[in-house]
């Protein structure tokens, strides 16, 4: 039986327009939703518990908004829900302590995370816990083959690296082939009904200030032409003006 | 002012070009920069001690450097680095490496730098859509992007130490999946062509790779490409659910600009779109926008590159 844990996070819906106000984003009026690549190792870790037996719990980190996408995972077939109630800053080290020492006390095999969250764009969470804890880990998974350990497809210099990862480990997970589940009408009723498991957290104080969110600086206009022939110019242009070729 | 620490950054065994960018960032963030070259032979390091701006070079020599394996490396680096600002590039590889170094250091890991002011870092969020702007307190481990900062000269001239290290593997490489084409990755390219669902069929990249092959250029392909064509693989994809490419140069063939292809993108230093529709999103970010169908314009641009590069 494993014990499987799926680190999921709220993010805005990537089709929403960022906002800033004063010297900070503002997402009061923006749509969230679970970020993309955690999409991934939900299913990951479903996949997991249905190869090898055990049990999954999605943790997130994050205010109540949050439960959310909790229980939208609950709906896809996840055991047990988990919220480490915490509503402001955390820098990298904050959220990982908080996280590792959860996932040690919570005594899992495995922990599936996303690649990267869409908000941060970072990531470093499923690294930096493994390190905290003393595991291994592999980074942007693009395939898994379940057993006694891993067997997890990754990028590499020239192609794709094959490698066998023992328990317990990390896997923060890229798109890949596999197709994500969708819930049904019954696993959504389940899920409202579910509850969250809320724990409250104290991180270490951030080491970085945030000084200001920004938009980012406007580009100069560009040049447009109308027509095939135009496509001369721009070559040459590209090789006098900009440089590049 | 902090001491820096440089992890020069690696391709094919061999100290990568953008190694100099990162010693440049190194110095606008503290002073004293060590750079440290993970090694299997420490013949690799010889030549970094004539990078301007650095004062040491650690040539940290392990077998456990050899292939990639993120517990082995970070502790073998963490061992043979001294205490400071650490600096690595944001590839893949050195982005899940600096977070574990910082994890290790238990100090706060900033990715994906783009610039640095008065010690205030940017970093792109929610996709590049806004910008963080942040200031260390203390260590800190900072990842920066390519093509940004001026590379470092090479005129210097420090002593190379030797440092034996070890580590612990935490993974066994089982085996190597070769890329099919000899073509270069989007992630490791300067310039890249990209097509989108505007090429109608999966056969006509090769229109893309003809004109990629004159540019030394990697191909890339929008989601929509992917989604739709099976011989189209998603190691192509550039965009949010993709890589994340900062080129010289992205040309975006049939792609209409949507918000989750230019995450992927919208950092590249120049822009040039093709497309038919004089309406796309793309040409908002385009630097040079061509507006005419690929069929009639990339012949075009071929024959001009033909008798421009010669
Ligand atoms: C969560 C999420 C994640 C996503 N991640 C990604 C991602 O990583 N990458 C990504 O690319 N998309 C991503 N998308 C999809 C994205 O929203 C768009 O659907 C996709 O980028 C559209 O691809 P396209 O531009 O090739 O196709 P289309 O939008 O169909 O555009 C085709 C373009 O080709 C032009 N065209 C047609 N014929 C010709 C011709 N003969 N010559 C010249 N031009 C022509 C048309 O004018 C049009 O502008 C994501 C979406 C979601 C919801
Ligand atoms: N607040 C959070 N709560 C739960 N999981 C998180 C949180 N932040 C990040 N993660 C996980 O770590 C992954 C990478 O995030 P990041 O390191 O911010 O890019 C995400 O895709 C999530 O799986």
């Amino acid at each position: 039986m494993v014990n499987i844990a799926v680190l999921v996070k709220q993010v805005p819906d990537t089709n929403s327009k960022i906002q800033i106000v004063g010297d900070r984003v503002d997402l009061s009026s923006v749509k969230m939703e679970i970020s993309p690549y955690d999409e991934f190792a939900v299913e990951n870790a479903l996949q997991h518990k249905e190869s090898e037996g055990g049990t999954v719990t999605a943790i997130t980190v994050g205010n109540d908004g949050a439960d959310k996408v909790l229980k939208g995972v609950k709906a896809l077939g996840v055991d047990n829900i988990v919220r480490l109630d915490y509503d402001g800053y955390m820098d990298s080290n904050g959220l990982q302590s908080v996280l590792a020492d959860e996932i040690k006390s919570g005594g899992y095999d495995v922990v599936y995370c996303g690649k990267s969250a869409a908000d941060t764009g970072a990531g470093s969470t499923g690294p930096g816990i493994a390190e905290r804890l003393g595991w291994g880990s592999i980074s942007n998974a693009t395939e898994i083959k379940f057993g006694e350990g891993l067997m997890v497809t990754s990028p590499a210099e020239g192609g794709d690296a094959i490698a066998s990862l023992s328990l317990p480990a990390v896997v923060s997970c890229d798109k890949g082939s596999i197709k994500v589940r969708k819930s049904n009408v019954k696993g959504i009723m389940m899920a409202k009904r579910a509850q969250v498991d809320v724990k409250s957290v104290s991180p270490p104080s951030p080491t970085i200030t945030i000084v200001s969110e920004v938009m980012p600086p406007a580009k100069p206009a560009g040049k447009k032409y109308e027509g095939a022939q135009s496509a001369q110019t721009v070559a040459q242009l590209l090789r006098d003006e900009a440089n590049v070729i | 002012m902090t001491d820096t620490i440089v992890i020069a950054e690696l391709s094919k065994g061999k100290i990568n070009a953008t190694t100099n960018e990162l010693v440049t960032a190194a110095g606008m963030l503290g002073s004293n920069c060590t750079l440290v070259v993970p090694c299997t032979e420490s013949s690799v390091a010889n030549d970094a001690g004539s990078i301007t701006g650095i004062t040491k070079v650690i040539a940290a020599k392990s077998s456990v450097f050899e292939t990639y394996d993120a517990a082995a490396w970070a502790e073998a680096l963490d061992s043979a680095s001294p205490s400071g600002i650490v600096i690595t590039s944001a590839s893949a590889q050195s982005k899940d490496l600096a977070a574990r170094l910082a994890a290790r250091r238990s100090v706060s890991v900033i990715q994906d730098v783009t610039g640095i002011q008065n010690g205030t870092l940017s970093t792109p969020i929610y996709s590049g859509k806004a910008i963080q702007n942040v200031s260390l307190n203390g260590d800190a481990v900072v990842t920066i992007r390519a093509n940004i900062f001026r590379p470092a000269e090479n005129s210097g001239n420090c002593d190379v130490q030797v440092l034996d290290t070890t580590g612990n593997l935490a993974t066994a490489l089982q085996e190597m999946v070769q890329r099919a084409s000899e073509r270069l990755d989007v992630s490791e390219a300067n310039i890249i062509v990209s097509g989108g669902r505007g090429m109608g069929t999966p056969a006509n990249f090769s229109h893309l790779e003809e004109i990629a092959d004159k540019l030394g250029a990697a191909v890339g392909a929008s989601r929509a490409a992917v989604d739709t064509w099976e011989e189209i693989p998603h190691s192509m994809q550039v965009g949010q659910t993709g890589k994340t490419v900062n080129p010289n140069l992205y040309i975006a063939v049939g792609i209409s600009g949507a918000i989750q292809h230019l995450a992927g993108m919208r950092s590249s230093k120049y822009i040039v779109a093709i497309n038919k529709d004089a309406e796309a999103p793309i040409f908002q970010h385009a630097d040079y926008g061509i507006v005419a169908s690929w069929e009639d314009a990339l012949p075009v641009l071929s024959n001009s590159l033909a008798s421009l590069l010669g």
